[in-house]
């Protein structure tokens, strides 16, 4: 009889061969390298903003510092990708991951193989965090090399002023990325659960991103005032506190808390959901 | 309200508790507080008519009485209507609140002398007669009430004056008010100067217009103010600078005649975005108080409102002045007499939180020029500035009367016309720079011809990205007289709480014109120049707000829920009820016992099934759609979880992951592979996924699936029975001692079948058993040893295909089904839909 372990079933590795060569992989990295070459393109060829540079009072704009260098680049490219696209991204690493195996068919196998139904459960949650995780980071770096061809090497400028050091300003961007990183958590959350809720990939990263974004209509209304602490989008935009002569810690910190416990509970539930669940897929 | 029996069961619970809370609703304390309006005869008229004014007042009255009062008294162009919001807080808070209109205004007769002491503070000393003679006002002595004033500008410097005036007031609460009225309608920032200010010509008009109202088309000189004010007011606007009788009317009005005769506890606050009354006027009125009589508690708030708008922090200022009042009229909480100042954060991204205000406090006032001072080198050579004839164009800085819309300040152009305007920058600082207080620059200024010459200064930051901020607006006007001979002149920059970030420079401009300012109509050119490089700037040791918790606490909160979930997760591991192993099974492929499956609330999909597979059998589990075969098979492998019963696989008791579920080949409603991948990497995947570490005979299985060079193709590609193949063979990788098979000839044409039929037999010998499902008599006729007949959830009849029919000679397999199951299921031949469960 041949040996079985449990330890040896679906590793990280196998499972991450099974997920890069799936088309939307694919076409997740190339949007996100595409992207800061659009906008590269957009501002060198595209008609010129007016009057950006000028001595008005008043002027804070991180749309305008776009162009000052690498850095700088970088970051207003996660400021275009992390409200929408990104979210979108983690929903579908998320939101796909377990639905797909179980629309394939592909699902009742591993289990049957046997793979434990919790390592089967976390091997996919990692892949998946991966690859977010990989995504965002290709957008970073394609973003700072794409900046620095365009734009020359001048390092970070602030929209609330001042200018840092190249090494400064690598920490800062750094601390950016991670913090978005850490934000994509929730909208990865609620993509895990509903992948494990449903056979049905598209209804899981659709649910996630539509209750992501119906998050942030609720964000958007003043009057539920404190309310809106518990929404998701009160601290995706903390990371703008890095961006200051000194990094200010504390909504960021407060986000992290946020993201990571909504996160551990939304993982939590979507364990016990799926231990407990006949597999009739 | 009842207590009902039983509460919390159900429906009637929650009736109960419904009822429960709107009962407790009106209990609650809204207002209990009664508000009644009174009228309250003040001082005389006017010079000449001695009969006291009318004021309309409201009294509120809280439920415990007596109790401590407050005087609120509001801003110019105002009534007793302006502060209901602060005297229902002070209500609330368990004071006696006397709001009255000021003369002058709304209900209240009278004309509009500007806080003057024989009539508007008059005015006040007879509303404190008043309290004095209610019986809801704790008293202290005879017609001596337990009293505090408060006011915001207009009223503010009344609540000032009434301290320095009657010595019954308790306790002092003014914002954003003035110390001497002359100062603050006349900007002079030059440090000793001799000359007179510059007129503040849209605020002062601003100010005063409300005071002028009149029916429409009735228009009138003087409107609601007395003959004096009318007349000096009229002559500043016409000229420009105040007479002598004017100046000293102004500061009979102003608190800085009575600052020495302060003696109660006095909360000053001042308004950052305030053009008006500059916060220069609220540390005048502080340091006054303090050098005539240092014991006098005073509080200095730099807050970020103003009569230019600024941030609003209306609540946080409400509550001060409550503490205040509750520390020094009731018995509350001491609040120090420290200094607090709010830093206006703006974010760079999120315009919803852009007027985040942080306080700062420090135990001590340090006044303008901050605890210490840092030289900040100013560079920039002596530059000629025109002063345009008739003052136009002019610079903007600020938007006298506008308050909140003085936002809006950011989208206009506010740059002058360059030649206009000197600049002195310094270089990109080292370090970021917080000041507090007002900074100081020297500068020379000569003009060609002897002249009194009219700049404004302004502190500017450049950031980075090349924007030139100007902190609330404001800049230091600054008259001087000059000549050809350059004249040194010191200037007090407006004070201001700033962040300035490391990378961005100080810039000072010095500007010909401002267009809230009165400026001279005649033409010049000054040249200005750095007396001195150094601009001198303020800093003050402060401690910001701790809001909330520290910042190691939240990712020990992060840590805390982690550990909460994975101890949960840890306690709910799904349990198992009875035997894990069966040793007296262990040489049974497959026992199943007492099985039930009930999903739902529904029909039992399997209701009670039991048999036991011998070793080395081909076992077919036969039974028309819907019997329970499917879901039995699936109970099997663990996929779904029994409602009752166990199933045993070599005497280990199969639950979702057990470990000897690796023992066996699954091919289960259809074949799933990953459409993106070729058949070989598929089976190659599942193989490294399903932790065994044997001989996979990989080759022996592609050739049982038989599908030559396509194995190699994506599985995407393939048709219905080149899948169905694939998904046998991968059931048999790693030869595993029992095949579980569920309708595996689906799909396959004749010949397909004939083939798998021998491969099925084959698989047996040495001992390993095929169990295979099927709702076709034939094939389980043909290929199996053993059969087990379902229907509806349970089982008909076990056995070896030869023992079925012993005793029915002549009769074919298919006869005996029928008569197991009844004639009501015919059976097809035909291929069936997937899934019968």
């Amino acid at each position: 009889m041949e040996q079985y372990s449990a330890q040896r079933t679906l590793s990280v590795r196998v499972e991450l061969i099974r997920q890069v060569r799936r088309r939307r992989t694919a076409v997740a990295f190339a949007l996100v390298i595409a992207l800061p070459i659009i906008v590269v393109l957009a501002v060198k060829f595209g008609p010129s903003s007016s009057g950006r540079g000028g001595l008005a009072d008043g002027d804070l704009d991180v749309f305008g510092l776009l162009a000052s260098g690498p850095w700088n680049f970088a970051v207003s490219g996660l400021l275009f990708s992390s409200a929408f696209l990104l979210v979108i991204l983690a929903a579908m690493f998320l939101g796909d991951t377990v639905a797909s195996e179980a629309s394939w068919g592909t699902m009742r196998y591993l289990l049957v193989a046997p793979v434990p139904r919790r390592r089967f459960l976390f091997v996919k949650l990692t892949v998946g965090l991966l690859l977010t995780l990989a995504v965002l980071l290709v957008l970073v770096i394609a973003g700072f090399f794409v900046g620095l061809l365009a734009f020359g090497s001048a390092p970070l400028a602030s929209p609330l002023g001042g200018t840092l050091s190249a090494g400064e300003s690598t920490v800062r961007l750094a601390v950016i990325t991670g913090y978005i990183a850490v934000t994509l958590l929730v909208p990865a959350g609620i993509a895990f659960l509903a992948s494990v809720s449903t056979d049905v990939p598209l209804g899981a990263v659709g649910a996630a991103v539509v209750i992501v974004i119906f998050a942030n209509i609720l964000d958007a209304i003043e009057a539920l005032g404190s309310l809106r602490e518990f929404l998701p989008a009160n601290y995706t935009r903390a990371w703008a506190d890095a961006l200051g002569s000194v990094i200010v810690w504390d909504q960021m910190a407060v986000g992290f808390a946020y993201n990571v416990a909504v996160f551990v509970v939304l993982v939590g539930i979507a364990v016990l959901k799926f231990e407990r669940k006949d597999i009739l897929s | 309200m009842s207590v009902r029996r039983g509460l919390g069961f159900g429906r009637v619970g929650c009736a109960g508790a419904l009822g429960l809370l709107v009962g407790l609703i009106p209990a609650m304390p809204v207002q209990a507080a009664t508000k009644t309006a009174v009228t309250i005869q003040g001082g005389p008229t006017s010079v000449s008519d001695r009969t006291p004014v009318t004021l309309s007042a409201d009294i509120y009255v809280p439920d415990i009485t007596p109790a401590p009062a407050v005087i609120l008294a509001h801003g110019f162009g105002g009534s007793k209507e302006s502060v209901v919001d602060q005297a229902t807080d002070l209500v609330n808070a368990g004071f006696v609140v006397a709001a009255y209109t000021a003369r002058g205004f709304g209900d209240s007769t009278g004309t509009i002398s500007m806080n003057s002491p024989e009539f508007e503070i008059a005015d006040a000393t007879r509303v404190i007669d008043y309290l004095a003679s209610l019986a809801s006002v704790e008293i202290e002595g005879p017609n001596d009430p337990v009293v505090g004033v408060a006011g915001g500008s207009y009223g503010g410097a009344l609540s000032l004056m009434l301290a320095g005036y009657d010595e019954r007031v308790d306790a002092v609460a003014a914002d954003i008010t003035w110390n001497d009225l002359e100062s603050s309608l006349f900007g002079q920032s030059m440090i000793g100067a001799k000359d007179p200010g510059v007129y503040k010509q849209l605020w002062t008009s601003v100010f005063f217009s409300s005071g002028l109202d009149s029916p429409p088309g009735q228009a009138d000189l003087c409107g609601r103010f007395s003959p004096e004010w009318c007349a000096a007011y009229t002559e500043v606007a016409t000229t420009g600078a105040p007479t002598q009788a004017s100046r000293a009317l102004m500061r009979r009005s102003s608190p800085i005649s009575i600052t020495d005769r302060i003696t109660v506890p006095t909360l000053l606050g001042g308004g950052q975005a305030d053009s008006l009354f500059p916060l220069q006027q609220v540390n005048a009125n502080a340091q006054q108080i303090r050098a005539a009589n240092p014991d006098t508690p005073v509080k200095v708030v730099w807050h970020a409102q103003g009569h230019d708008g600024g941030a609003d922090e209306s609540e946080r200022l409400t509550a001060l002045t409550r503490s205040w009042f509750q520390a020094y009229l009731a018995d509350g909480p001491a609040v120090p007499a420290d200094f607090e100042a709010s830093l206006v954060a703006s974010s760079a991204l999120d315009d919803r939180e852009s007027d985040t205000v942080e306080v700062l406090t420090s135990p001590r006032y340090p006044g303008l020029a901050g605890d210490t001072q840092r030289a900040i080198a100013l560079a920039g050579p002596p530059q000629r500035i025109l002063a345009p004839a008739g003052g136009v164009p002019a610079a903007v800085s600020s938007l006298p009367g506008i308050g909140s819309l003085g936002g809006l300040l950011s989208l206009l152009d506010t740059r002058v016309a360059p030649n206009q305007s000197a600049q002195f920058i310094s270089e990109p600082l080292a370090a970021p720079l917080q000041i507090i207080g007002a900074s100081r620059v020297s500068l020379e200024v000569a003009s060609d011809v002897a002249r009194t010459a009219t700049l404004f200064v302004g502190l500017r930051i450049q950031t980075g990205a090349g924007a030139l901020l100007l902190p609330n607006g404001l800049v230091a006007p600054v008259n001087v007289s000059v000549g050809p001979t350059p004249q040194r002149v010191d200037v007090e920059l407006p004070a201001i709480v700033a962040d300035v970030a490391a990378g961005d420079r100080l810039v000072i401009t010095v500007n010909t014109t401002d267009q809230a300012f009165r400026m001279p109509g005649d033409p010049a050119v000054y040249t200005v120049a750095l007396a001195d490089p150094a601009l001198v700037v303020p800093e003050v040791e402060m401690t910001g707000s701790a809001s909330g918790l520290p910042l190691w606490a939240w990712p020990l909160i992060a840590l805390g829920v982690l550990l909460l979930v994975v101890l949960t997760l840890r306690l709910l591991r799904p349990r198992v009820t009875g035997a894990r192993t069966r040793p007296d099974l262990a040489e049974s492929p497959l026992v199943i016992e007492g099985l039930v499956k009930q999903f739902g609330k529904g029909v039992r999909a399997v209701a009670g099934v039991d048999f036991t597979v011998p070793r080395g059998v081909v076992l077919g589990l036969l039974g028309p759609n819907g019997a329970g075969k499917t879901t039995t098979m699936r109970m099997a492998m663990g996929l779904i979880q029994p409602t009752e019963g166990s199933v045993f696989v070599f005497g280990e008791r199969v639950t979702p992951g057990a470990p000897v579920l690796s023992r066996i080949g699954a091919f289960v409603e259809g074949p799933g592979f990953l459409p993106h991948l070729s058949g070989r990497e598929n089976l190659d995947l599942y193989w490294r996924a399903s932790g065994r570490s044997g001989e996979p005979y990989l080759e022996q299985v592609l050739e049982i699936a038989g599908l030559g060079p396509s194995i190699d193709r994506k599985v995407r590609t393939y048709s219905q029975g080149m899948k169905q193949r694939l998904g046998i063979a991968q059931a048999m990788l790693g030869m595993p001692d029992i095949l579980l098979l569920d309708e595996p000839t689906n799909g396959l044409d004749p010949p397909q079948i004939r083939e798998m039929r021998q491969v099925l037999h084959d698989y047996a010998t040495d001992g390993r058993t095929v169990i295979l499902s099927s709702h076709l008599l034939g094939e389980v006729e043909q290929t199996c040893t053993h059969v087990v007949v379902m229907h509806r959830g349970t089982v008909a009849a076990t056995g070896t295909v030869a023992e079925l029919l012993a005793g029915r000679r002549g009769q074919q397999l298919e006869d005996v089904f029928m008569d197991l199951v009844g004639s009501d299921h015919l059976v097809n031949a035909g291929p069936l839909p997937e899934g019968d469960r």
